[in-house]
């Protein structure tokens, strides 16, 4: 082995890797942690962990200042695999280290697959009310629907990235283009009186945004509030422009309509919709508190679940600690609202939800056998130890 | 004869312990006790008076200890029967803390007025109270964790005073002179009365007078049942449901309807009557009749609430702290002197402690049926619990005394914290929603807090290790050499615990919100736990680290697990969050900042240690004795 190889795969199977890996984890845990009052949950998660490197804006141009989850957990992964293919010989003596080892393996894998994968929906159902779609928590979408045919909906959607790019979209089915002229990730509508002479100037051109005008907000990271972003977009077709509406993900902005090219048409920004093969109807929610108080006790949603195919046609019980899992979903009881009236629920992909499980066991029985081995050993030595000291 | 002597200790400690057990004996000729036992249902749980009056009075002043505006000491349940039914007199009690200068400025008040330079009564506040108020309208739209000193002070005392206001509304109206006569005038004018208001909403003739003094009692009433949370009238015998209870002014307004008061109402006001006409006779016919009342239905209830009384006036866990700070100085005094005799009272003491404390904690479980760990107050008592009998297998296994004072040393610190948490409230309260699952709270947070446990033992070992070593002569080599074993073994079990409560943890998380790790500050801090324990383990291993620099590494995770239980409370984020408090977060530094230095000292040059200087080389040290200054502290 030449001198390069052998510095190489001694620094990839040293314990001492292992230990500053283990320290600058510990580091960034911290850390990211700490960061969690400024930016929230997600957008930690991000930074810190999603990401090779934790770059902070140096003015304008972000540097990278420590290594992120996924480096540290590259290295750790490359390092614990390459010890225990060079160091460890698999002997019962060594079977608890073994299989912690692996186990740690799995999890690690797990919690990289889970960073890549898992999706997070919202489901608000009124009582009485039946729906076959999931909004996101964070993603918005402008969707434009062409609602002619009074038996369906074609709708095109844009997500909210491609509105703050600016660029023009054309879509094959759009008989015009689309074009963001003002995008703001988050903001507040104000009213606009637009019969008198001071009005402020806006973009719009026709439809809600003659009346309302959108002024950006910083953006929020809280876990209990979302930014509503808002966009002037502007409709061009082949003899010039449509209009140009004001459009918001604000819950209290109502779609807008409009015939174009002898058809009708709805604009709206939105939660980022994700439809299910299925529908659910929410037949009643219950919420239970302790006698005299506010502190909730218990909340449930009984659910009806539906499928086009009639395959599946049944009601369940949604409470805390007890989801429904269902077609590679879980479904959990997040929340409610409205008076008691209506359900939120968290839709969860994780595909590599049992990793964990797996993982876990494997480290736990591995540290209980590891040890177990040491204790024994303890003990047997005393043991033998004791005759002499009395 | 010497050899009686952990015999003796044994005996004083049991009687000691014993003598708590004993019923108070009261100098009044009321039946304190038997008021103390009476139910009221607040926070959705049944609790004795004699809770409410000890919550109530640590909440405002954080002692339970009262006394009389003359000054004479008196008793809670006393204070708490002034504040029922004599306001005047409750009025004058100084039981309100206040320390801030600023919120002192804002009554006008000096802290040499105070009783104890810091306790004021309702009576010294009531002239600023709208000024509070608008302080208090400032202070409110801030979150907790944003807010200054100044605003913390000013939103804990309302939050003081507005308890102390809807205490006053609970029995009776706070302005009535006689409240029984009033009662029994509202009792005889009701079917008279009700005629009259409908025949007024009517628009017909009516006895004007009488309908006006009827809708003036309705209104008095309606205000006394909005003011206060306190459901202190159990449901009339006709009533299914036993959780509907009400207040004593809704009762009175029900009393409209039923046509007659609420014979509950009726007692407690008669008890109001003899406690203010000082009928001490009266008033205990008056507690012996209204329990034998309720006693039927809410037998059960009642019975947990005395025990409850009881459990209160025991105090374990104040006599397990005393017995600490015991075991702790026989158990240092025995490596001076009498190793085997001082060291095994020291032994048995803790064992005694160990054993109130357990008592405590299983009166605790049976009174909320629940698993041990339910809120922060109940965790700091578990951790002591699980740390001390760690302690007790080592002291068992070598009999060196190191065992005791690590004992003494966190037995002693963590029911201090304890103390300190229970000054937020009631420590028994109802589970939210989402913590409501017995079998979590059973596996997780019970073995994420051993863990805790344990890894605090390991930080305490390492500190006797440091100090024996560095100012004493006294840590020879067979004990220098048993406590980096006791540290070793109690990481390797820290890491075992906090690695599968962390883990439960997780599979709780999935199991609730979908999602097995979601980088919550408290399941983050969980996390840095096992990160540490698994680096301090890897540094031993590889040989990075010997003994002291094992040490330094154990006191860190003292460090760590501090922040881990009480620093991601405070950041204000997350599903664990707490709140944030100067007090708690001036502790968690003074803390760090002292582990800090013990790690400081960990690493002077191993020359200056008094146990391993010249005189002793050659001994048998070497096999502990690093022969390089530990790394890793330095990353630390």
């Amino acid at each position: 082995m030449s001198d390069v190889a052998r510095q190489f795969r001694d620094f990839f199977v040293s314990l001492k890797l292992t230990i500053v890996l283990l320290a600058l984890s510990i580091v960034l845990v911290f850390v990211a942690t700490l960061d969690q009052v400024n930016l929230g949950i997600w957008a930690v998660q991000q930074k810190y962990f999603h990401s090779l490197f934790v770059l902070w804006n140096v003015g304008d141009v972000p540097v990278p200042v420590f290594p992120g989850g996924y480096l540290i957990g590259g290295f750790l992964l490359t390092n614990l695999i390459c010890a225990q293919v060079y160091r460890f010989k698999l002997s019962a003596k060594k079977s608890g280290i073994w299989l912690t080892h692996v186990g740690f393996i799995t999890l690690l894998v797990g919690e990289l697959i889970t960073g890549l994968w898992q999706e997070e929906f919202a489901l608000r159902l009124d009582e009485g009310q039946t729906r076959n779609y999931a909004e996101s928590y964070r993603f918005n979408e402008l969707a434009i629907s062409d609602t002619t045919d009074p038996n369906f909906d074609d709708v095109v959607v844009i997500p909210e990235k491609f509105v703050a790019k600016g660029e023009p979209i054309q879509h094959p089915k759009l008989p015009f283009r689309v074009v963001p002229k003002v995008y703001y990730p988050n903001a507040a509508l104000a009213q606009r009186d637009a019969s008198s002479p001071t009005a402020p100037v806006t973009p719009a051109t026709t439809g809600i945004g003659l009346q309302a005008l959108a002024s950006p907000l910083k953006m929020t990271y809280k876990q209990d509030e979302r930014n509503a972003p808002a966009a002037y977009v502007e409709l061009i077709g082949p003899e010039g422009t449509v209009g140009t509406w004001l459009t918001s993900a604000d819950p209290r902005f109502p779609p807008q309509r409009f015939d174009y090219g002898g058809r009708s048409w709805k604009i709206a920004f939105r939660f980022e919709r994700n439809y299910k093969p299925y529908s659910l109807t929410l037949l009643d929610f219950s919420h239970d508190r302790y006698p005299g108080t506010e502190i909730p006790k218990n909340f449930s949603s009984r659910i009806k679940l539906n499928t086009p195919d009639g395959v599946d046609d049944r009601e369940v019980l949604i409470y805390m600690n007890n989801p429904l899992r269902y077609a590679g979903l879980t479904f959990y009881q997040a929340g409610f609202e409205n008076d008691d009236k209506t359900t939120i629920l968290q839709v969860v992909r994780n595909p590599s939800w049992t990793m964990p499980y797996i993982a876990c066991t494997l480290m736990t029985l591995g540290l209980i056998i590891q040890f177990g081995i040491h204790l024994f050993a303890f003990i047997g030595r005393r043991r033998r130890v004791a005759p002499v000291a009395v | 004869m010497k050899k009686f002597i952990p015999l003796l200790v044994l005996l004083l400690g049991t009687l000691y312990l014993g003598s708590k057990l004993l019923p108070q004996r009261s100098t009044s000729e009321f039946n304190l006790a038997g008021f103390g036992d009476l139910p009221v249902l607040v926070n959705g749980r049944m609790k004795p008076m004699d809770t409410v009056a000890r919550n109530s009075l640590l909440l405002f002043q954080g002692r339970q200890s009262v006394s009389t505006a003359a000054g004479v000491k008196t008793t809670h349940n006393a204070w708490l029967l002034d504040v029922f039914f004599n306001s005047p007199v409750a009025d004058s009690y100084r039981v309100f803390e206040i320390v801030h200068p600023d919120v002192l400025a804002l009554f006008e008040l000096k802290a040499e007025d105070g009783d104890g330079k810091k306790r004021f009564s309702y009576s010294d506040l009531t002239k600023k109270i709208p000024e509070l108020e608008k302080q208090i309208k400032l202070a409110r739209p801030i979150e907790s964790a944003l807010r200054t000193p100044f605003q913390r002070a000013v939103v804990q005392l309302y939050g003081a005073l507005v308890q102390y206001q809807q205490l006053k509304h609970t029995l009776s109206p706070p302005t009535s002179d006689d409240y029984l006569a009033e009662v029994l005038r509202f009792q005889k004018l009701i079917p008279e009365g009700v005629a009259a208001v409908r025949a007024k909403q009517a628009n017909q003739p009516h006895d004007e007078a009488i309908a006006k003094t009827m809708i003036e009692f309705g209104q008095r009433y309606l205000f006394m049942s909005e003011v206060t949370s306190y459901l202190a009238i159990p449901p009339p015998n006709n009533v299914a449901d036993d959780t509907a209870w009400v207040t004593t002014g809704a009762s009175l307004l029900g009393a409209f309807q039923r046509g007659s008061v609420d014979s509950s109402v009726l007692a407690y006001a008669g008890l109001g009557h003899a406690w203010r006409l000082n009928q001490p006779e009266q008033f205990n016919k008056i507690i012996e009749l209204y329990s034998a009342q309720i006693n039927p239905r809410f037998g059960e209830r009642i019975q947990k609430a005395d025990a409850e009384a009881r459990f209160n006036a025991a105090e374990p866990f104040y006599a397990s702290m005393t017995l600490y700070v015991f075991a702790f100085l026989l158990a240092i005094f025995s490596w001076l002197k009498w190793p085997e005799v001082l060291g095994r009272s020291a032994f048995f003491l803790t064992g005694l402690a160990w054993i109130a404390t357990t008592a405590g904690i299983a009166v605790r479980m049976w009174l909320e049926g629940r698993p041990p760990v339910t809120n922060l107050y109940s965790s700091a008592l578990f951790v002591g619990w699980g740390s001390v009998g760690l302690c007790l297998l080592l002291e068992a296994i070598y009999k060196n005394a190191v065992g005791s004072v690590t004992a003494g040393l966190i037995g002693f610190a963590t029911l201090l914290v304890a103390h300190h948490l229970s000054l937020a409230g009631d420590t028994l309260e109802m589970m939210r929603a989402v913590l409501d699952s017995n079998f979590w709270l059973a596996t997780h947070v019970v073995i994420v807090t051993i863990g805790y446990s344990a890894t605090y033992l390991a930080g305490a070992l390492a500190m006797v290790y440091i100090v024996r070593g560095l100012f004493t002569r006294s840590l020879d080599a067979s004990t220098a050499d048993s406590i980096n074993r006791m540290v070793y073994g109690i990481l390797c079990f820290a890491t075992l615990f906090s690695f599968a409560g962390t883990v439960l943890g997780g599979i709780w998380a999935d199991q609730s919100w979908g999602r097995f790790w979601g980088w919550d500050p408290k399941e983050n801090g969980a996390l840095i736990i096992v990160l540490w324990n698994a680096l301090i383990l890897h540094a031993r291993w590889g040989g990075l680290v010997k003994a002291r620099g094992l040490m330094a590494l154990a006191v860190f995770g003292n460090v760590v697990t501090s922040w881990s239980w009480f620093g991601t409370n405070m950041l204000g984020v997350g599903l664990h969050s707490y709140g944030f408090t100067d007090s708690g977060f001036m502790a968690l530094s003074t803390f760090i900042v002292s582990q800090l230095a013990f790690i400081a000292l960990a690493v002077v040059p191993l020359s200056k240690w008094r146990s391993f200087s010249a005189t002793q080389t050659g001994n048998a040290v070497t096999p502990s004795v690093p022969a390089a200054p530990p790394r890793a502290p330095a990353r630390s």
